[in-house]
């Protein structure tokens, strides 16, 4: 029972951390329909930018999050300026194959500079943030992680249904010439969908290094996990993320703790076809609406 | 030149790919408060002034080539639809573009890019006295309206950005014609009471010419004839060619059918 | 005589069956025939035993990648298990030649309806899904056939893999490259014949017409699910039948080539290639493996200096940048890839000197 009720707190935390990942890729996917294989590579920048600059440049943990969250911001912007705009307009499979080839420009960078070992972050997080109940713990990344997902999930919802930029990026998402003349301003609102993203996912990805150290196989491979994880919840729906990496979270973890630890990365997967057989549009995804 | 014009088109050519063209010297004008409806079979060239108009050329890899177009005395050919819509031109498009995974009001709200972070809440009570309709479905998906609905969603959400010249594109396009009707006499109203001008491209032009001021027919990328409405309406070629009734106005009768086909005249 | 076909200086077709000859001229039928006699009585004479394995690298996935073209540029579907599906090819002819004792004539076909077999219950999502979603699916196809790859060990033996005896043909060893140099290329030429000529069938007809608009396509009477099932099982086929040519070539295979990565490798090459057209799927295939032949002669030669100056031995990355960098390029600039540039060049020469 306790080991039930261990795994099921893990479960749910891998979820948590899978919806986190999740939230960038949902966001370019919701304004541009582009689906981002560079993903992970976006997780893996974040992370080590954060790295070189508390580690190597010795900033303050404070100044360095907030430096890297500006340098994200600001390469979302630049991949957008000069990878994605010359496409606009062109077919999906191309639109694809790029973000594939930029993650390997990224991936081989990043290589490059940092290797294939793992690094790890200063320890920073406050110990007061760990939960214990009887034999189950949480550890204190794990709670970090739970409430900085809380609180963007939130954000992000309210900026999608209410706010008016929120609004016009999902016009663009679903009518592009229609919103062209509407005067929605649609290379300002791709290049803003990319430079959000990029800075959600550093954010992501800084606290996946947190828990996992930082590597570029490591973040690179959790940017594939995003799929089954975004797919199950629906390709469009934030709330539906959090559900589909809860779900991806748990699954992972079952299928380790009682059957075996080979089984558990294809285990998204499979579950993934089955559903995707179901229910085409994921759990929560919104049904395509086809008129003749 | 005229304080009263609100845009004036000068000898425009459009052409698309740089090798087809599609407009051969079009000229128009649109007095501020007029209702315009530019008539024309199909493949005329109607959707394409419109698109001039708009700015909206420029995705489908078109270009005006030779003439100008003025809006307010100010050059606007050839300009970005993000530049014209910023200055009141709003087009709505043929087809009724709705944003099918948004919701009705959502979909006005879009109507608001132009003027981002103004207060919009009047324009929607005002739209939603325009379109009573809309208001019972306000929260639905606009995936789920009927045809009617979409239409009124449509010319609702360009009012929605307060524009100074309303392009409307076949807003009759696969409606029953009572629905016609109603949003013919909805587009007067707003004209009315709003004072917005408006041009109508229609191939309905019966219902056009009932409420327009002024009228051209294109024909073949030209401007073959134009006049007041009231004028328009009693012209035999177009009585004979656009609003389908005979010379006399009554049905004609087999003995009184002349043995050679009408020509039009201007060709 | 008969009279040559020159080219014309305008769209002159007065009927349908002129608009599906392949070749427009006599003048490219020649250049076939040429080309031919080059493949087989020059060029496996002339090359030293490395290029001749380059060229049989780039003949094997050449077919692997027609197959795909077949799939994505012609009927529109994204695929991203075609890594897989080869994986599955040379498995299968791997097993059956060494626990069925397959010879090798029937192995390789065999491996090519297995695969097919395996493609097409991959494809089943097709039925529903389409876009991304039948990306994603066929992304966790991929997945899932690795998968399967390393954990069923009794029969694909696991991480390490299985050896394949050396082919035999009629009592023929084909065991060194220039021999197998044409094995490869007799089947590279049958491929690429029946992928030319299967597009100017009903078949073709109706898997373009998926591509350009399904439910047009569904409303013209083409049952758009059997259509896509099929054209997943040809595109498998290739793929398996590649497969085991690869598996017989490479003589030892592990689960490890076919990740996610040769999946991408091989849209990458119908990409850079030219998507829907089949010259473009071998165009793409010849550029990617010298591409990669360089970058890694590259960073060899780069480590070695690396090595003796001091350098760090961090090179090799590099090398994956390189190849994203090239299909960015190539997707940026030229978007309908190689085919595209060829045209051009071709055009070209045609009209030389008196361009217009």
């Amino acid at each position: 029972m306790e080991f039930f009720l261990q795994l099921l707190v893990n479960g749910i935390s891998l979820g948590f951390l899978y919806a986190l990942s999740a939230l960038g890729f949902v966001m370019i996917f919701k304004s541009s329909s582009v689906l981002n294989f560079a993903h992970g590579e976006l997780l893996a920048i974040g992370a080590f930018l954060f790295l070189a600059l508390s580690t190597w440049a010795k900033l303050p943990i404070i100044l360095a999050f907030a430096v890297t969250l500006i340098g994200s911001f600001s390469l979302g912007f630049i991949i957008e300026r000069f990878f994605l705009r010359p496409l606009i307009g062109e077919e999906l499979i191309e639109v694809i194959m790029l973000t594939v080839g930029l993650a390997a420009m990224f991936k081989g960078l990043l290589l490059f500079i940092f290797g294939g070992d793992i690094h790890s972050y200063p320890n920073f997080l406050p110990e007061g943030l760990s939960m214990q109940w009887g034999a189950i713990q949480i550890p204190s990344v794990y709670v970090a992680t739970f409430i900085i997902g809380i609180i963007f999930l939130i954000i992000f919802g309210f900026f999608f249904k209410y706010s008016s930029q929120g609004i016009y990026m999902r016009s663009v998402a679903d009518n592009q010439p229609a919103a062209l003349s509407l005067g929605v301003h649609v290379r300002r609102v791709f290049a803003l969908s990319w430079a959000i993203a990029a800075l959600v996912c550093a954010m992501s990805g800084i606290v996946l290094g947190i828990i996992n150290g930082v590597n570029v196989h490591n973040l690179s491979a959790i940017g594939l996990k995003v799929f089954p994880v975004v797919i199950l919840g629906g390709l469009d729906s934030i709330g539906g993320a959090i559900l589909g990496g809860v779900i991806i979270g748990l699954l992972e973890t079952f299928t380790g703790g009682y059957i075996s630890t080979s089984l558990r990365e294809v285990v998204p997967y499979i579950v993934l076809v089955l559903i995707l057989m179901v229910k085409p549009y994921g759990l929560f995804g919104l049904v395509e609406i086809e008129r003749v | 030149m005229e304080d009263n014009i609100r845009l004036l088109i000068n000898n425009i050519s459009v052409v698309y790919a740089d090798v087809i063209q599609v407009l051969k010297g079009v000229s128009l004008t649109i007095r501020k408060g007029q209702i315009v409806s530019l008539l024309g079979s199909n493949g005329a060239g109607k959707t394409t002034t419109l698109k001039a108009i708009s700015g909206l050329l420029k995705p489908e890899n078109g270009k005006v080539t030779e003439g100008s177009i003025e809006y307010d005395g100010e050059q606007v050919q050839n300009s970005s639809p993000e530049e014209i819509t910023r200055k009141g031109i709003i087009q709505v498009l043929e087809g009724r573009q709705e944003f099918k995974y948004l919701t009705v009001e959502e979909n006005l709200r879009v109507g608001t890019a132009t003027r981002w972070g103004k207060p919009y809440q009047k324009d929607l009570e005002l739209v939603y006295r325009y379109f009573p309709a809309l208001l019972a479905r306000k929260k639905s998906l606009a995936g789920y309206c009927s045809g009617g609905e979409l239409q009124m969603l449509v010319i609702g959400r360009g009012l929605m950005a307060h524009p100074k010249l309303l392009l409307l594109d076949e807003p009759s396009l696969g409606l029953a014609p009572l629905l016609v009707k109603e949003i013919f006499q909805i587009i007067r109203k707003i004209n009315e009471e709003q004072g917005t001008t408006l041009m109508v491209v229609e191939q309905n032009a019966n219902m056009a010419l009932q409420i327009a001021h002024y009228g051209y027919v294109m024909e073949n990328g030209k401007i073959v004839m134009e006049s007041t409405a009231q004028e328009l309406r009693e012209n035999p070629d177009v009585k004979e060619f656009y609003l389908g009734t005979a010379a006399s106005g009554a049905l004609k009768s087999y003995r009184d059918v002349k043995a050679y086909k009408r020509r039009k005249r201007w060709l | 005589m008969q009279k040559f076909q020159f080219h014309p200086c305008g769209n002159f077709k007065e009927s349908y069956y002129q608009e599906l000859t392949i070749f427009e001229t006599d003048f490219g039928r020649l250049w076939m025939i040429i080309g031919l006699i080059l493949l087989f009585g020059v060029i496996p004479f002339i090359s030293s035993a490395f290029v001749l394995y380059v060229l049989n690298t780039m003949g094997i996935y050449a077919i692997a990648a027609i197959g795909l073209n077949l799939l994505i540029g012609y009927t529109g579907q994204i695929s991203l298990g075609h890594g897989a599906f080869f994986g599955v090819g040379a498995y299968a002819a791997a097993i059956l030649a060494t626990r069925a004792h397959f010879p090798f004539w029937a192995a390789l076909p065999a491996a090519g309806l297995i695969t097919a077999a395996v493609g097409m219950v991959f494809g089943l999502p097709s039925a529903r899904l389409k876009h991304l979603y039948l990306c994603i699916a066929t992304l966790a196809g991929q997945f899932i056939i690795e998968y399967v790859l390393v954990q069923w060990e009794g029969l694909t033996g696991g991480a390490a893999g299985i050896s394949v005896i050396g082919a035999t043909l009629f009592g023929l060893d084909l065991g060194n490259d220039r021999t197998f140099y044409y094995v490869i290329y007799i089947c590279f030429v049958f491929f690429a014949w029946v992928a030319v000529n299967l597009i100017r069938t009903r078949y073709g007809r109706a898997f373009i017409a998926i591509r350009d608009n399904d439910r047009a396509a569904e409303g013209m009477g083409i049952p758009i699910f059997p259509y896509k099932l099929l054209s997943f099982a040809i595109s498998s086929f290739y793929a398996g039948f590649a497969g085991g040519l690869y598996a017989y070539y490479m003589i030892s295979i592990t689960p490890e080539p076919f990740n996610l990565w040769l999946s991408i490798v091989f849209i990458a090459m119908i990409i850079i290639g030219g998507l829907g057209n089949i010259p473009g799927s071998v165009f793409g295939a010849v550029f990617i493996v010298t591409l990669e032949e360089v970058l890694s002669h590259a960073t060899e030669y780069l480590m070695n200096i690396g090595a003796s100056t001091g350098v760090a031995i961090t090179i090799a990355p590099l090398r994956e940048f390189v190849f994203g960098l090239a299909i960015v390029l190539f997707i940026i600039f030229e978007p309908k890839g190689i085919a595209e540039v060829w045209r051009i060049v071709r055009s070209g020469f045609r009209l030389w000197p008196f361009s217009y």
